[in-house]
């Protein structure tokens, strides 16, 4: 058992040390300036990975904004409010909403969503907020935002999960003793809300780790243009999905490097926000785990 | 009720709306799943019949399945499962009965940051490790990704159901003299067994729906297949794919195989929750 568990600890490593050796050849070529550089022109031998970075960030960002407040919503309804026979079922409803492939939210992403927002959604927008930067551009529904609403719709049911677990660790009696001093349902949920404050913030962070990493879905709607706008209705690019579209067709070292490069990069991250995450979770859900929640 | 102040009423109207706005964001949720469920079901049933089920992928205009892709994912979970599970099932092991102190908890912390690694760069890794020595794609490297998604999930579930077994059950067995591997074989294993296998069918799920990392290790083959050292369809990869062309029959098709897809993943969901309902 001791070897398997070394084993675990082998193929961490061993992803750092194969990832860092292909990618090598692309390291030495761009160094840092591999993270800076705004081309990616694969003809050229011009590698900057700059564009995948924000349209990564970009995508993870609109996602959170979307997905944290219906989490927590979510969260809330389910652990404070609903009745037993309720919260039981709806709470396998959403989690089956994790359950759903990646390729399956694409599929989805591109014939119903996409044609939604470019008829529904992204006209009105461009008509009140065309000022902003960021609602301005050709309107095509494939682009930014329609990455972003579909990373929110899958990482909320992770976030929410997480912020159950969090929100029934908070001891009962803090509950009984906000709602003793006279507090409103709402003001004794604020309470709750405080005292599983750091718990919170590891689910946010654990639903961007799993959104800085999503492949296909993005893929599919974003547009993959490696270049950088304001405009959430301009195309974009993520690192995981100029891994996922480029790799097979990847000629030369170079070019396979430096896929491999931004493979080694998604890794670091992830891996990073991740175990930041879980030690935010794990602090609390221990230290309050096993007590019962208020009935 | 009458002698409320304004601030007091303000708190409780404040209290009844966000209230009800979780009860809507709940809602909404919900109803984003049974709209794409009932899409998928709604669009993917015309295309879906024996022969679509059991052809191998033709040229646009002459119909065509999805028959060696269906025979494909199965064979990558097949293999996923014979390496994964296993090591997964280990892993647990160690974690909730042998391992202690400082290692065992950085074995737990790194098999739950396993967990978030995203898939695509399990493929790139698999693809450095298997695909480039091999010098061509192949079933074995698919389900070699397939199964490093599987372990951390397992060893997971499989320590959480070992440590659900209570702690009168070990000491009774050790009291009776038996040493601690028979204790962890002969009692606590048999007692959490049926846990550790929803756990695996959980898993077996959850990589039934990935894509990423088989793009670059099974590739895709139009032919059902022949041996494990060859490229190697999948069900998802060909959605993809499909989902991707410009062909509206291929898209009719990316959505009958989705359905094919969806009823094994929500499938397997039910079942496992069905059979745990008691225990949770």
């Amino acid at each position: 058992m001791l070897v398997v568990a070394l084993l675990m600890v082998g193929i961490v490593v061993a992803m750092v040390v194969a990832l860092a050796i292909d990618s090598m050849l692309s390291i030495r070529q761009f160094g840092f300036g591999f993270l800076t550089g705004q081309r990616w022109d694969p003809i050229k031998g011009e590698f900057g990975a700059l564009p995948f970075v924000y349209g990564t960030v970009a995508s993870s960002a609109i996602a959170l904004l979307i997905s944290v407040p219906f989490s927590l919503g979510i969260a809330i309804f389910l652990v404070e409010q609903a009745p037993h026979y309720l919260s039981r079922p709806i709470g396998f409803l959403i989690e089956l909403l994790a359950a759903i492939p990646s390729v399956v939210y694409g599929l989805w992403g591109i014939f119903v969503l996409a044609p939604f927002l470019r008829q529904y959604v992204e006209p009105p927008l461009a008509k009140w907020f065309g000022w902003l930067p960021f609602f301005r551009g050709t309107i095509t529904g494939i682009g930014l935002l329609t990455g972003g609403i579909i990373l929110a719709i899958m990482v909320t049911p992770i976030i929410s999960a997480v912020v159950r677990d969090v929100l029934t660790a908070v001891p009962g009696s803090q509950r009984e003793a906000a709602l003793a001093l006279g507090a409103t349902k709402w003001e004794m949920i604020r309470v709750v809300l405080v005292n599983g404050a750091p718990g919170i913030a590891g689910a946010i962070i654990l639903g961007l780790g799993r959104a800085l990493g999503e492949t296909m879905a993005v893929t599919m709607v974003i547009g993959n243009r490696p270049e950088i706008s304001l405009s959430l209705f301009d195309p974009s690019y993520t690192i995981a999905s100029a891994i996922a579209n480029e790799f097979t067709e990847a000629t030369g070292d170079l070019y396979l490097s430096a896929l491999v490069e931004l493979g080694l990069i998604l890794f670091l991250v992830t891996f990073i926000v991740n175990g930041i995450a879980r030690v935010l979770v794990w602090n609390v859900t221990r230290k309050t785990g096993g007590v019962g929640r208020a009935a | 009720m009458a002698d409320l102040s304004n601030a007091d009423r303000m708190r409780r109207a404040t209290s009844a709306v966000m209230t009800t706005l979780t009860a809507l964001c709940t809602l909404l949720a919900v109803g984003a799943l049974l709209i794409i469920l009932f899409y998928i079901a709604w669009q993917g049933i015309d295309s879906l019949n024996i022969q679509f089920l059991t052809d191998t992928p033709r040229p646009v205009g002459e119909g065509g399945g999805i028959g060696n892709a269906i025979l494909g994912s199965l064979l990558l979970l097949l293999i996923s499962s014979a390496i994964g599970l296993p090591l997964g099932i280990c892993v647990g092991i160690y974690l909730s009965e042998i391992g202690s102190g400082r290692f065992a908890g950085a074995v737990r912390f790194i098999v739950d940051t396993l967990t978030g690694i995203p898939s695509i760069v399990t493929g790139v890794f698999v693809y450095a490790i298997i695909v480039l020595p091999m010098k061509n794609f192949s079933a074995i490297a698919g389900g070699v990704a397939l199964a490093l998604i599987m372990i951390p999930i397992v060893a997971r579930t499989t320590e959480e159901m070992l440590k659900l077994v209570p702690h009168s059950m070990r000491e009774g067995a050790l009291a009776l003299g038996a040493p601690q591997w028979r204790v962890t074989l002969g009692v606590v294993i048999p007692a959490a067994a049926s846990g550790i296998a929803t756990g695996a069918m959980l898993a077996i799920a959850r990589v039934s729906g990935e894509t990423a990392p088989l793009l670059f290790t099974a590739f895709g083959s139009r032919f059902y297949p022949n041996s494990l050292d060859e490229p190697i369809a999948s069900l998802t990869v060909q959605i993809y794919n499909y989902a991707i062309s410009p062909y509206d029959e291929w898209h009719a098709q990316a959505w009958a195989a989705t359905l094919v897809l969806m009823t094994l993943v929500l499938g397997i969901n039910i079942i496992v929750r069905i059979l745990t309902r008691k225990r949770f």
